[in-house]
């Protein structure tokens, strides 16, 4: 168990390009942190300089404290679960969950690794398994292979490079849960890298948005849902993704194409001065208002649209309406959907409507907009303008608890179970 | 549906026979011959009408013996020593090929491949002529090292192909395990390369075997005259006598290690050829 620090930390190739750019994280002792961001955002990079297998540029590593910069990998006490899990096909299940025990030389009794293994293959329940060669499992039998060999030595903290994109979507969801679980039974620091925003959201106490390198925004999954402090954390987080509408402000109206918008007073200040600005609204904002009660009618404003599809989904369904932006919007709007990985951002909004909902693609249709949790954006620097930075450092300090909470419950339900006898 | 399965079938049967005859005929043919008898020779049939085995008596016990044994000893020793000398520096070549970023890694693999495909023929001459100014001519040296420089090249490309194959997390989830780097490649690396090594051993193994040119070019008596060379200097009983039974004969004793290392290592052979040994 140990707390990492990354301090400024900076990672260039040889040709001088800054995979990493000057990153600063502080991991708490137990926490779970998530590394996300689209492709080539430098976050793999991240996770193996972490590890040692990346040299670092220029900055500190710091472990429990102690920095570790020039560390070689071994030194550093860390377990490490690969994308592609990198078991040794000419091992047993058995000899692979042992071979970190096995390098420990004189450390461990044959009796002592028997037991160890046997533990943790139970935990993992490949107690079955064990004799076999992994090339002979499946991907989720392997995947917890590779788990095995790192649970099985006490590591400072777990590291995990995409550990799930390997397995189809139903077992990805069943591991998901059986790596928070774990996490929070072990209370073991850990560092998980993914491009998949439900594992980024469901397993993380705080996550890390990175783009090209450089670190966006670190915050709990709330805090970046509804707190996100530029255009592509809004974007990144979020699916399907926040809905960007230009938009010109008049005294306290906001202009767009979906019909003026009346804000507050101190949004409106934040958006002042601004000739045109971006306004990010998320499709579970917006509602078929034939279905809104009255009394919540009036903390939002309704417009009138034509939607050109709706896709049903069962519990909600999805309502698509095109608008027309200015070629200057649309040309940040397409270079948005490029850094985060998406082809072309069509000049569309999303809206999710009630399952109930009568509204059908190719007519018009009354909908109404909650305006209560939309931000405006600035185009130019894309930074947040209406962000309340205090609400969302009380969604993280909330996660913070909770975390502290759910570590301490476990260990004592561990503890009262291992004082019964087996 | 059936009909054209069963069409299929036929043909490669066809294809099959037809590739078979035409590389096994020769084979079956010398050895026919070596079991004939001298006069039988030029009968022009192609089964020996009477068996002997006076050709192999010949050069195994008779009086080739000299001759065919001690070029076997040698034919043995250098390939034996070649292919050990070529895998080994092509192993930890193919390594550094494969997993480091260094200048001239280009550079080595072209050389390489310029070296297999230059001429033999072409620098035989000079190597004579120096092999002779620095005493290396008729020695077991003097033919090693030509032969590495027929199994080096072909000992590095299959390798290196081999290593980029397997998976370079391997490497690094043994030393995240806590390996240091020596043992990551003993632990993770050499077991997987194994097979790939072993194959490039036998193809090597067979490269030197098979090398007739360095063998009489540069060899003048039995200290170091290979197999293939040796067959050339064979002479019948008599002057008059042909000595093709005997070579006959020796051609197929030389054979019968190849190809038993076939038969025995065939899917490795394969394999490694199409270089698809490792699954992860």
């Amino acid at each position: 168990m140990a707390s990492i620090t990354l301090q400024n930390l900076v990672k260039q190739y040889g040709d001088g390009f800054p995979a990493v750019n000057d990153v600063s994280i502080d991991i708490e002792d137990g926490e779970f942190i998530i590394l996300v961001g689209p492709s080539g955002c430098g976050k793999s990079t991240l996770l193996r300089m972490i590890v040692g297998l990346e040299d670092i540029t220029s900055g500190d590593l710091l472990i429990d404290g102690k920095r570790v910069n020039e560390k070689a990998p071994r030194d550093r006490n860390l377990a490490m679960v690969f994308q592609n899990y990198a078991l040794y096909p000419h091992l047993t299940v058995f000899e692979n969950i042992a071979f970190p025990l096995r390098l420990a030389k004189g450390k461990h009794t044959d009796d002592e690794i028997r037991k160890l293994v046997t533990d943790a293959a139970k935990t993992l329940e490949l107690t079955d398994h064990l004799e076999r060669k992994p090339g002979n499992l499946s991907g989720g039998q392997r995947q917890r292979v590779a788990m095995g060999r790192a649970i099985v030595r006490q590591a400072d903290a777990f590291l995990f490079d995409e550990p799930l994109s390997n397995l189809d979507a139903k077992l990805r969801g069943q591991m998901r849960s059986e790596i928070s679980q774990m996490q929070r039974r072990l209370g073991v620091t850990s560092v998980y890298v993914t491009h998949d925003q439900t594992e980024a959201m469901t397993l993380g106490d705080r996550v890390a948005v990175l783009k090209k390198g450089v670190l966006q925004q670190i915050a709990s999954p709330r805090e970046l849902y509804e707190q996100p402090v530029n255009l592509f954390v809004a974007g990144f987080i979020g699916s399907p993704s926040m809905n960007f509408l230009p938009a010109t402000l008049e005294g306290n109206v906001l202009k767009t194409a979906v019909g003026d918008i009346q804000v507050t007073e101190d949004k409106a200040r934040a958006a002042a001065g601004k000739k045109v600005v971006l306004v990010g609204l998320r499709p579970e904002f917006f509602e078929d208002a034939s279905l809104v009660e009255e009394h919540k009618k009036d903390l939002g404003s309704t417009f009138m649209a034509e939607l050109t599809h709706t896709e049903w989904l069962g519990n909600e369904q999805y309502g698509y309406i095109n608008f027309d932006p200015d070629p200057e919007v649309r040309e940040l709007l397409n270079s948005l959907a490029a850094e985060m990985d998406a082809d072309e951002l069509r000049p569309q909004i999303v809206v999710t409507l009630d399952a109930a909902s009568r509204i059908r693609g190719g007519r018009s249709a009354e909908l109404w907009l909650d305006t209560r949790k939309m931000h405006i954006f600035d185009p130019e620097t894309g930074d947040n303008l209406t962000r309340d930075a205090e609400a969302g450092a009380a969604l993280t300090q909330e996660a913070n608890t909770a975390r502290a909470e759910e570590i301490s419950e476990a260990r004592e339900r561990e503890a009262s179970t291992a004082g019964q006898p087996a | 549906m059936k009909a054209s399965r069963t069409k299929e079938r036929v043909t490669w049967i066809i294809i099959s026979v037809l590739v078979l005859l035409y590389a096994l005929f020769p084979v079956v043919s010398i050895m026919a011959t070596s079991f004939k008898l001298p006069s039988e020779l030029t009968s022009g049939k192609f089964l020996p009408s009477s068996w002997t085995g006076s050709n192999y008596e010949q050069i195994l016990v008779g009086s080739a013996q000299d001759l065919f044994l001690s070029s076997l000893r040698n034919s043995i020793g250098i390939a034996l020593i070649a292919t050990f000398i070529a895998v080994v520096l092509a192993t930890l070549c193919a390594y550094a090929i494969a997993r480091l970023d260094f200048p001239g890694k280009k550079v080595i693999l072209t050389t390489a491949l310029a070296v297999s495909i230059f001429p033999v023929i072409s620098i035989v001459t000079p190597l004579f002529n120096l092999w002779r100014n620095i005493g290396l001519y008729d020695t077991w040296p003097g033919l090693i090292i030509p032969y590495l420089s027929l199994t080096l090249p072909i000992s590095i490309w299959t390798l290196a192909a081999f290593f980029r194959q397997i998976p370079w997390e391997l490497e690094q989830a043994a030393q995240v395990d806590g390996a240091t780097t020596w043992q990551a490649f003993r632990k993770a690396i050499v077991p997987l390369a194994a097979p790939g090594v072993f194959t490039t051993a036998i193809i090597a193994f067979f490269i030197a075997w098979n090398d007739f040119v360095y063998g009489i070019s540069l060899t003048s008596t039995e200290a170091a005259r290979p197999v293939p060379a040796a067959l050339a200097f064979f002479t019948g009983a008599s002057q008059f006598e042909s000595p093709v039974g005997a070579i006959s004969a020796a051609a197929i004793i030389v054979t019968i290690p190849i190809v038993l290392l076939v038969l025995l290592f065939q899917r490795q052979i394969v394999s490694g050829l199409t270089q698809g040994a490792v699954k992860g």
